[in-house]
């Protein structure tokens, strides 16, 4: 009781109040929920050992690190949605086919017309350029229909969806090329020397490039601008069309990494499998990072955060020992309980309740 | 309850975090009564209504109403229209994908199946009864706003209510249908219908109302009759101090005479856009303040937007200091240093989650360009020198700009152009739906500005305001230009009589 | 598309004064019927049997009540993903309560409409009443009911109840509409009982959006949220009943189905959301909401099917086409759809600035 009392006029509580209010509370939670909750059922999620590749190479093993690996991926992804949903106010659902159609086009470059060429027809930085391209061009696609024809993001993405998988393997001929070069395995894998999976480097290169953009350019500015009023931006001289345009193409370009790093990693494709789903988790991890769905302010630190949390989730399931089919129903279970807890009603009504506790609990200790 | 009231609120508390937005507010309404609810922004008259038709809970407080023996607990705007409260808002609130008759009809029904061909028949009936000319199949969102408004009206007179809450029902609305409505408030208020009239036009309270109550931060003034209450102390009242300052300012526009040697500011020949607007010419000089005078409609606002390229700029020559220029879109003027605050300060001025600060610093960035980004210490540098030189109220410059008072929103954006520093500035409406303290502060501004050196077009609905700010003015009428005054020529018959077509029109 | 048929201005006209939801469903109608006689002509023989159109019905029954559901969704402004997965759930369960547990039919059905009202009822609640986007909540949604479906059985397997199986074949003859097969045969022409049941669901809902208060307030709801309340529409209980609504149809959808395949599996219906809401969108219904018609979305989803049959009897039967096609189809209808759209929104802006003026003369003088 007189903790609580004493709290009222506590720094320390202050900080947690703004904390609470604090956009990157949620991600947080959540992690530490899960962190906690990891702890108690089997500590030894934590541990990581030092191994050794087939060529002597030492790695990292262990939840954590598959966490780091995968956590990436989707964490590159997430920057590049924040800005779709931050200038359109909606997500791109097609991003799973579009890393289907770039690592189709990765796999496509590196083995010309022979899938299972001895050695790459072409230098692995052309085959990731002309997939960069590729990608950017789809995400002016998806990006024109959206700015320029006014298409609901949803919708227009739509497009992408139905059609990106079929395109990733009529790129191929629907055959399944594989890569078998060491060099090209590192970006999905292990660089020599470095225990650490690759593909985190990459998610901090690419949020350090973010970054740089933003801080030596008014972009970020613009795209909130543009998100939360496109009549007041377009009078203000901005080219609100253009800008949402752009948005598309820079998430073009993030997923053009994100599916590199997936054909590196597996050497090959499946049209039908590779990056499943990973639509939805990125679209969650920009939600779990307390970004509006409907556009306007974005913070792309809390949705990196919470594509790891949103990693960290997948993985304590998969420790669990669901299967990858049920993994899913867990999943949502857990997403629900989160977008419940952090839904401004019920944010309120929670405050509301904390407060007449404390009310009550101020009363009786005055007694 | 008073005898004849047919509404009494007691001390109705309402707040919201960090703010006391009533205290104990009391507020009587009797039948047929036309009741004006005065106050600044930010006095709680928006609240009260809200309070009043469900719209927010009340904290405490009693709303008694006439034929009911308990305290009504009215809890959404549905359980205000079943007690006979109606209400048309500021903001149109009708649905644009419906017809106009369903509009009317829509959340009332009886009976769960409809017939469309008894509800038309319905609506017509009611249209014609208010001599609104509209067909009751129209889709709402191909009417011009006006008619939108007259058909929210239509809907609460439809509903037989005993209270009729009007919140700012003019300030879209042109005189002569300005002057419609009140032909239908008196006959409301002869059937007994006791009517809540919000406005910011002092003009029209004392043209229709009977009683006016005051509200300022939060709390009751008083109650008056108008013959009981002058215009001066209304506006004193309201803003909490004696002021003189409405008749402080006639007469500071001088004539102004431009120095025929130096080519104007802005020259523009035969201008002309997609919003429907006849080819314009129209000049402006160094320091000068006109400004384009008409009603609602005319295509006075058009004229300014074509000038900025606002809309798409279909033809015509437009010269700055006598060179050409090409202005296509928005970014092109502001690059030739034209300014425009844009007459919706909503839709088209702020961006609502952004601070102040941002929104400050917004066109000036744009104008510098993506590279070239202001940092944050210098951004709130210019942010600082705003609120200090235009008294903007906020907490700090991170405060979002949506939380701001009208009026302050005004002053942020005003800043915003400011920082651009135009040479020409052009404001359209900027003193609409604001309190007349801030009215006069801009009035004052643009003639510090003009004084300056700049040059600023000034549009109003408010003929005295521009009468006091300008020194020319276009008029407009079916959008196009049929005259100029200047000097001698500029007093409000003159106006009335050039937009009314008498003899001083030169091009029709 | 159908445009340059129409050259003559009264038709512009007469669609400029058409409301948004009738115009979006004529010109779906339209390339529907257009589409279908092209097919006749230049395709012939399968397309001038009757049976063929039947066919399309008899596979798309499900998805015409998966739609039907997602029509009232995206009219009130929202959206459902979770209908693919409730789908699956339900042919999972109820094959498990009919073969595993020996089950009765009847009460397979009632299991069929419990798990959609579960869904609708969770979904809408947490949409309406707690104001958490629709997107995440049947994001969320979807994943928990394909997961569920795993759990309740893993592996595919085909129901032999044997009462269902009877249910499951039994075919409706149309009188009249066979035709001969190469044999020279005699076949009647069939449907089977989902279509009947779509059709009935496609009637009602028809009726209850055009002429009831029910309907009308999901119009209102997504026309204008905030002006809907005010207007004192129930605005939280028509969002809720959208979902509630959309659930139960996509149990019906689910079991219709069901009785389709006659099997049950984690990979039925996959995909079947993403087909609901091109179907919707191709008949009309506009995602911001407000607009839409069951009509409209009964020929979306005959449209998507009758594009892959072409596609596949013009001889591109790889697999990727249909999925390009489709998406092709999708494409260039949202994009005529946004350019009749923003044609039409022009025009009446204009129509409107000119209705304006006439007045004004005579406004002067009422005011001096």
């Amino acid at each position: 009781m007189a903790q609580i009392k004493t709290a009222k006029t506590n720094p320390v509580s202050e900080f947690f109040s703004k904390l609470f209010r604090n956009q990157i509370f949620i991600p947080i939670a959540a992690l530490l929920l899960l962190a906690i909750f990891n702890l108690i059922a089997d500590p030894s999620f934590f541990k990581i050992t030092l191994g050794y590749s087939s060529d002597g190479n030492p790695v990292l093993s262990g939840y954590i690190m598959t966490i780091l690996d995968y956590g990436s991926e989707l964490a590159i992804l997430a920057i590049g949605m924040t800005l779709v949903t931050a200038a359109s106010g909606g997500q791109d659902i097609s991003v799973g086919a579009a890393i289907a159609i770039s690592g189709s086009v990765v796999l496509r470059v590196l083995c010309g017309t022979d899938s299972r060429p001895e050695t790459l027809q072409a230098p692995i930085i052309v085959a990731f350029l002309v997939s960069c391209l590729v990608a950017m061009a789809f995400g002016a696609f998806n990006g024109t229909l959206v700015a320029y024809f006014k298409i609901q993001p949803m919708v227009a993405t739509l497009i992408l969806f139905t059609a990106g998988r079929s395109i990733a393997a009529w790129i191929n001929n629907n055959e399944l090329p594989i890569v078998s070069d060491k060099v090209f395995s590192y970006f999905g894998g292990f660089l020599p020397g470095i225990p650490i999976p690759t593909s985190f480097f990459i998610a901090v290169a690419c949020m350090i490039i973010t970054a740089l953009v933003f801080k030596f350019t008014s972009l970020g500015l613009y795209i909130q601008s543009v998100g939360i009023n496109q009549n007041s931006s377009r009078l203000n001289g901005l080219n609100p069309e253009f800008i949402k345009f752009i948005t598309y193409v820079i998430l073009g370009f993030f997923v053009a990494v994100a599916g590199f790093i997936k054909v590196s990693r597996l050497s090959t494709i499946n049209y039908s499998v590779v990056a499943k789903d990973i639509e939805m988790d990125a679209i969650l991890a920009v939600a779990l990072g307390g970004n509006a769905l409907s556009g306007g302010k974005f913070n792309i630190g809390a949705s990196v955060l919470g594509a790891y949390v949103i990693q960290f989730l997948t993985t304590t399931l998969y420790k669990l020992e669901v299967s990858s089919e049920a993994l899913s129903a867990y999943k949502a279970i857990v997403v629900i309980i989160l977008v419940v807890m952090s839904a401004p009603i019920v944010r309120e009504k929670l405050a509301a309740l904390l407060k007449k506790i404390k009310a009550s609990a101020a009363a009786k200790s005055a007694n | 309850m008073k005898e004849n009231a047919v509404l009494e609120l007691r001390n109705i508390c309402k707040s919201f975090p960090g703010v006391k937005a009533l205290q104990n507010v009391d507020f009587t309404l009797c039948e047929g009564e036309i009741h004006a609810l005065m106050g600044e922004n930010g006095a709680g008259k928006s609240t009260l209504i809200k309070v009043l038709t469900g719209v927010y809970p009340k904290d405490s407080g009693t709303i008694m109403m006439k034929g009911f023996d308990k305290p009504l607990n009215i809890k959404s705007p549905r359980d205000a229209q079943n007690v006979g409260i109606s209400t048309v808002y500021q903001e149109i609130s009708l649905c644009p994908n419906l017809s106009v008759a369903e509009n009317i009809y829509i959340g009332r029904q009886k009976g769960s199946v409809l017939s469309w061909k008894k509800m038309n028949e319905e609506a017509q009936k009611v249209l014609d009864s208010l001599g609104i000319a509209v067909k009751p199949t129209q889709q709402l969102a191909s009417c011009s706003i006006a008619v939108q408004q007259m058909v929210a009206i239509a809907r609460a007179v439809d509903m037989q209510c005993k209270v009729l809450i009007l919140d700012e029902p003019t300030s879209s609305l042109d005189e002569n249908e300005v002057a419609k409505l009140f032909v239908l408030m008196r006959n409301l208020k002869a059937r007994g219908v006791g009517i809540i009239f919000v406005t910011h036009f002092l003009d029209q309270v004392y043209e229709v109302c009977d009683k006016i109550t005051v509200l300022r931060d939060g709390t009751l003034v008083g109650e008056y009759t108008i013959s009981e209450l002058p215009r001066v102390q209304l506006v004193s009242k309201m803003l909490g101090k004696e002021l003189d300052d409405l008749s402080d300012i006639k007469g500071d526009a001088a004539v102004f005479v431009a120095d025929e040697n130096i080519p104007p500011v802005f020259e523009a020949k035969g201008l002309y856009s997609d919003a429907d607007i006849k080819p314009i010419d129209f000049t402006i000089h160094k320091g000068e303040v006109n400004g384009f005078a008409g009603l609602l409609g005319s295509g006075r606002s058009e004229c300014v937007r074509a000038i900025f390229a606002a809309d798409k700029v279909l033809g015509g020559e437009v010269k700055m200091h006598g060179k050409p220029v090409r202005i296509t879109k928005p970014i092109d003027a502001m690059k030739n240093g034209i300014a425009y605050l844009s007459e919706d300060r909503k839709r088209d001025g702020i961006v609502g989650d952004l601070s102040v600060r941002d929104n400050i610093i917004l066109a000036m960035q744009v104008k510098e360009g993506l590279f070239k980004p202001i940092s944050k210490a210098k951004a709130t540098e210019y942010a600082n020198k705003y609120i200090e030189l235009l008294d903007i109220k906020t907490a700090s410059v991170n405060t979002p700009i949506k939380s701001l008072s009208g009026g302050n929103q005004q002053k942020v954006l005003l800043g915003r152009w400011l920082l651009t520093n135009p040479e020409y500035l052009i404001l359209d409406e900027p003193t609409r739906g604001i309190d007349v303290g801030t009215k006069v502060d801009i009035q004052k501004l643009v003639l510090k500005l003009a004084s300056e050196g700049m040059s600023v077009t000034f549009i109003s609905s408010e003929t005295d305001e521009m009468l006091r700010t300008c020194s020319r003015l276009v008029v407009m009428r079916d959008r196009k230009a049929v005259g100029e005054l200047s000097g001698e020529e500029l007093s409000q018959n003159m106006i009335m009589n050039t937009i009314a077509g008498g003899e001083a029109n030169g091009t029709d | 598309m159908s445009e340059n048929k129409f050259s003559p201005r009264t038709i512009m006209k007469k669609i400029g004064g058409m409301s948004d939801t009738n115009l979006l469903t004529s010109i779906t109608i339209v390339v529907f019927i257009l589409m279908y006689i092209g097919a006749m002509i230049f395709l012939g023989k399968g397309f001038l049997k009757p049976q063929t159109l039947f066919n399309i019905l008899n596979a798309n029954a499900a998805l015409i009540i998966l739609s039907c559901g997602m029509t009232l969704v995206m009219i009130t402004g929202g959206i459902d993903i979770s209908v693919g997965g409730v789908t699956a759930l339900v042919s999972m369960s109820c094959a498990v309560y009919l073969d595993y547990m020996g089950g009765n039919v009847f009460v397979s059905m009632l299991i069929a409409i419990a798990i959609g009202l579960a869904f609708g009822l969770v979904q809408g609640y947490l949409i309406a009443y707690l104001e958490i986007q629709p997107f995440i909540v049947t994001l969320a949604g979807m994943f928990f009911a394909r997961g569920m479906t795993t759990i309740v059985h893993t592996n595919p397997f085909n129901v032999e109840n044997e009462s269902f199986v009877a249910l499951k074949d039994t075919r409706i003859i149309i009188p009249g509409m066979g035709s001969y097969n190469k044999a020279g045969n005699y076949i009647d022409a069939y449907i089977e009982i989902g279509v009947i049941v779509a059709l009935l669901i496609v009637a009602i809902l028809f009726f209850v959006l055009k002429w009831t208060k029910f309907g009308r307030n999901f119009y209102a709801v997504g026309g204008h949220r905030q002006s809907a309340l005010m207007l004192g529409v129930n605005v939280k209980r028509v969002t809720f009943s959208s979902y509630v609504l959309c659930g139960l149809f996509a149990g019906i959808g689910g079991y219709v189905y069901f009785m389709h395949v006659g099997s049950g599996a984690a990979s039925h219906a996959m995909g079947a959301e993403m087909n609901a809401i091109a179907s919707t969108i191709i008949g009309g219904t506009m995602l911001t909401g407000g607009v839409g018609n069951i009509i409209g979305t009964l020929f979306g989803v005959m449209s998507l099917s009758l594009i892959q049959n072409i596609v596949s009897s013009v001889g591109l039967d790889q697999a990727w086409w249909t999925g390009i096609t489709i998406a092709a189809m999708l494409c260039i209808f949202l994009v005529v759809q946004s350019i009749v759209v923003s044609r039409k929104s022009r025009q009446t802006k204009k129509q409107a600035a000119m209705a304006e003026k006439p007045q004004t003369p005579q406004n002067k003088a009422a005011a001096n």
